[in-house]
């Protein structure tokens, strides 16, 4: 249309159009016209491999996150993160702009060290890119090491730097990239022959919920098993409000991180965002090294505490024994209010294991498992885990599916209620059910980051969360001859 | 303009020793580019003492956007019968999805579409190009949302860099689709903060939409446009009703809950009335070269601002107009009488310390003002020298004046000046909060608004008290 073109005069949609519109969007054509989308992505269910670098680079003790790249990404991300945390979420940028884009980004990287350095006075400074440096083919390798010999910032400083474009991979393949950097940075020439520190490298994987951490620390706690968490965001996401702001409010220790290498064992809970790090484990750790499923309902968390104990050799105490009773106790007490009932799932691949795995164990059915991201694997292991449960048996799998894809699922084949993070809040409301928020980020609810969903305890508060929205449903929506005192 | 009264304890001396000791802390380089974004407030003074809109010096922690989040978090997004397309990777779409709050009406997914559309670039597509890509992907979203008024394509970093050509894709769809095809070249790394961005898009709107269509009832004499309110918290809802009673038309807003038909057909109004100067004056120039229509900043926020603005557009008008605007101020006079006697008298004497994005500042002073609040010092993330300008007789003598503030900085200056309240941004938020200072959020309205004219100063006010005078902030400090 050239600017000479004729003159149109401004239309209002005629209300048939809207109506029929409307309605159609709920009808199995559109969704078969919707699951043909080649190009077009509506509403992905995940982000950018920078954004999960950062989360691993806050959780160390005094390490500033130090993006390469564009100024605009790093506040982004930073903003996601005060957004669901409700913290202050530190990270700075050297800033590139057109020039950088010609030139390459050296002097900016240069200028951005030396300053970030001097105002900040970090411990260590975790560098990764958006995709403007990956794009122009930064080389990060000789730009770090030229940093450091023209004195920008001093040679001992460890800077660990990651690879992170966002035109591959999501959040959870930035987390993996960043922790592995790290973790080489710090463990080289770390390596004793014959030494063993006695702990437990515990990897949480990208984990939005500062609870779970906690959650872990406890067990170990209690099992008297020693530990290093590799990153440990439980503390620099959930800090205290005491009239003292802290840029370092806690995290892995370097020292610890470094000697990690010399545990007695290492267990990721998370397979997918761990991949690489554990490859990198598994060739330079000693001790036993393994990957567990993230402990979500009684029988996973029952084998991570079997595993805990066969490793380590300690007894799992009589108070956590309890707790699993007390769990079960809660879980049978309320079935009646999960039975059969349908759920739609979506997340990150390690997260959606752990609830699926709940959900079959209370004898609900996830009915519609959508993770927007992953591979062929991901869904063999999920069908590996359906088959297991006569619960599962109805179950569909879509992957490299977005959330307009679930829409179009929750109109036409509805289920009871909807797991994930607060990106699902349009479809749920259009399908008339509750969205439960377990995932990341939930940035319209407050304090969820701080409930578990691990362990027996994280067990009781998924379930208490679920049931009494059912039954909070029940008493707002019923009419009034069905309304009664005990539910 | 009477000159504001000056702030106890605070001079033009004790600024600038701040500034210096600040200045001091940092490598000399960055103090040597950081110096000139600092100064003592000069009301009088023309032009205003510091620099802006320059390069973010690298990792001093700025909190700056890019041009994509001016074009789409800030200009586009809000249109609401577009389809806005994040074209490159999945990240930006995503962190841009539903944070700015700028609410529209209509039913999602059919004629309103608050949502994220992507390509979601993968390595390939930055290898071979993602032009077939995008052509593809305006067809797909065509066909699922058939009521769309037209479609932008809003470009990340990787787009610009490998050399794609939005451009030649949005002419060739727009042709084919018969409908608007908008391309926007905003890439992340173009200028220096959001406000390229903003100027971007100004720009796509001058050659692909302004003057494409026509109001369909004949033009009146007292038909407005408002440009630069994006509805944040609801504001234009707020902001509409009283310009429609005191007599004008208000025939489309730029952008807020905004339809992109009648923002094509804005140059039929009389008058065009600007809120946020920095990220839209640009159409109102070309605008007012070419069509010949006149443009007037007007301010909302609170009951002395409200006056000043509803006058000095009644005056572009005639009598009937003016009469009526005399009768509205009279009308919410003890409406707001009764805001003020409940706030006031806990707020008096307070000081707040502003940094927002290139208007607020300036803007929402008069309200704070109104409360007996004092601001201590402003600045802008992405303003430049005009929206100084207009801030340095805003503010009293010798206040702290901050271009692109560093956390840095920022944490100095507030440290030093304990203000009662900082109102900025979500990144500053829990910084200040966790110091023990009360805090809104001044782009977002903290989850609540609308802030914007009468109604808005009424939720204003409760806000501002509750922040300051909430009782949680007397649990910070453990009595053991």
């Amino acid at each position: 249309m050239s600017a000479e073109a004729a003159k149109k005069f401004v239309t209002e949609t005629p209300v048939e159009e809207i109506e029929r519109v409307k309605e159609w969007i709920n009808t199995e054509e559109y969704k078969e016209k919707n699951f043909a989308r080649e190009a077009l992505v509506v509403n992905p269910a995940h982000a950018c491999q920078p954004l999960g670098a950062q989360m691993v680079a806050t959780a160390f003790d005094g390490c500033l996150p130090f993006v390469h790249g564009s100024q605009g990404c790093a506040s982004y991300f930073r903003s996601t993160f005060s957004r669901h945390f409700r913290e202050p979420a530190a990270a700075t940028c050297d800033a590139m702009t057109e020039d950088g884009a010609v030139f390459g980004g050296q002097n900016n990287l240069f200028e951005g060290l030396e300053n970030a350095y001097a105002l900040y006075k970090p411990k260590m400074l975790a560098v990764y890119t958006t995709c403007m440096p990956e794009v122009i083919g930064d080389d990060l390798t000789a730009f770090i090491r030229n940093a450091k010999q023209n004195g920008h910032v001093p040679e001992e400083l460890p800077i660990p730097y990651s690879n992170t474009p966002s035109f591959n991979g999501t959040h959870i393949h930035g987390y993996d990239a960043m922790l592995k950097a790290i973790l080489e940075n710090l463990t080289e020439g770390k390596s004793i022959e014959g030494k063993c520190t006695g702990k437990l490298n515990l990897i949480p994987g990208f984990d939005g919920n500062t609870g779970n951490v906690r959650e872990y620390k406890r067990i170990f706690e209690e099992m008297e098993i020693p530990y290093t968490v590799l990153a440990d965001t439980s503390e620099v996401f959930d800090s205290v409000c005491d009239g003292t702001y802290r840029l370092y409010a806690g995290g892995t220790k370097l020292e610890d991180a470094a000697e990690s290498i010399n545990g007695k064992a290492t267990i990721s809970l998370q397979k997918y965002s761990t991949l690489t790090t554990m490859k990198f484990i598994e060739e330079q750790y000693t001790g036993e090294k393994m990957t567990l499923p993230m402990p979500f309902g009684i029988k996973k968390t029952d084998e991570f505490l079997m595993k805990l104990s066969e490793l380590f050799g300690k007894p799992i105490p009589a108070t956590l024994k309890a707790e699993r009773g007390r769990a079960v106790d809660a879980l049978t007490d309320a079935h009646q209010y999960l039975h059969g009932k349908k759920f739609a799932v979506f997340g990150d691949p390690d997260y959606l294991f752990g609830i699926v795995s709940f959900l079959l164990e209370m004898g609900a059915i996830p009915y519609h498992i959508l993770c927007s991201r992953t591979n062929k694997k991901f869904e063999k292991e999920m069908k590996a885990l359906l088959a297991a449960s006569p619960f599962g048996a109805t179950s569909k799998i879509y992957i490299n599916k977005d959330l307009w894809h679930m829409r179009s699922l929750l109109v036409t084949d509805p289920v009871d209620g909807m797991i994930g993070d607060t990106h699902g809040k349009w479809a749920a409301r259009d399908a008339k059910v509750p969205l439960f928020r377990i995932g990341f980020p939930i940035i319209d609810r407050v304090n969820l980051h701080r409930s578990p969903v691990v362990g027996y305890q994280g067990a009781v508060n998924m379930l208490t969360m679920i049931a009494n929205k059912f039954l909070d449903i029940k008493d707002e929506t019923c009419e009034d001859q069905w309304f009664e005192m005990m539910r | 303009m009477a000159e504001r009264k000056p702030v106890p304890g605070i001079t033009k001396e004790s600024t600038e020793k701040l500034i210096r000791e600040t200045l001091a802390e940092m490598p000399a380089k960055a103090a040597k580019k950081r110096a000139p974004h600092l100064g003592a407030n000069e009301p009088s003074a023309s032009p205003c003492a510091v620099k802006s809109n320059k390069k973010v010096v690298p990792g001093v922690m700025s909190q700056r956007g890019c041009a994509y989040a001016g074009a789409k978090g800030v200009v586009w997004g809000p249109i609401r019968d577009m389809v806005h397309v994040s074209h490159g990777p999945v990240g930006c779409g995503v962190y841009s999805w539903g944070t700015r709050r700028n609410l529209m009406q209509g039913i999602p997914g059919v004629t309103s579409f608050p949502m994220d559309f992507t390509s979601d670039f993968q390595e390939r597509d930055i290898v071979y190009g993602g032009d077939k890509k995008l052509e593809k992907l305006l067809q797909e979203a065509d066909e699922l949302f058939p009521l769309n008024k037209g479609m932008s394509i809003l470009s990340e970093c990787p787009v610009g860099l490998i050399g794609d050509d939005i451009n030649a894709v949005a002419k060739k769809m727009e042709s084919e689709l018969g409908k608007l095809v908008v391309p926007c070249n905003c890439e992340g790394f173009r200028g220096v903060s959001q406000s390229l961005g903003h100027h971007i898009s100004n720009d796509s709107i001058r050659d692909h939409i302004i003057g494409k269509f026509e109001f369909r009832e004949p033009v009146g004499p007292y038909d407005i446009a408002l440009i630069g309110d994006y509805n944040i918290g609801g504001d234009v809802w707020a902001a509409k009703p009283i310009l429609e009673e005191i007599g004008l038309n208000v025939k489309s807003v730029w952008t807020g809950d905004g339809e992109v038909e009648k923002i094509g057909a804005t140059h039929q109004v009389k008058l065009n009335l600007i809120h946020c100067y920095r990220s839209m004056n640009y159409m109102c120039k070309v605008m007012e070269e070419k069509w010949g229509i006149p443009w007037l900043e007007y301010n909302f926020f609170g009951p002395t601002k409200i006056e000043e603005s509803l006058r000095a557009i009644a005056a572009l008008f005639d009598e009937t107009i003016q009469e009526k605007a005399e009768l509205v101020i009279a009308k919410y006079k003890p409406m707001m009488q009764a805001v003020l006697d409940e706030y006031k008298p806990r707020l008096e004497g307070k000081t707040a310390m502003l940094f927002v994005g290139g208007l607020r500042p300036r803007h929402t002073i008069g309200a704070y003002e109104d409360l007996g609040i004092q601001i201590t010092g402003a600045g802008y993330e992405f303003a430049h020298q005009d929206d100084y300008d207009r801030t340095a007789p805003e503010m009293a003598k010798g206040t702290l004046i901050y271009d692109d503030v560093s956390e840095f900085e920022l944490e100095k200056f507030v440290e030093e000046l304990r203000p009662d309240l900082v109102g900025s941004g979500i990144k500053e938020k829990y910084v200040f909060q966790k110091s023990g200072i009360p805090f809104r959020q001044m782009h977002s309205w903290d989850y609540s608004g609308p802030y914007h004219g009468y109604e808005g100063f009424k939720i204003f006010a409760r806000d501002i008290d509750m922040a300051i005078n909430s009782p949680t902030w007397k649990l910070v400090k453990a009595p053991f």
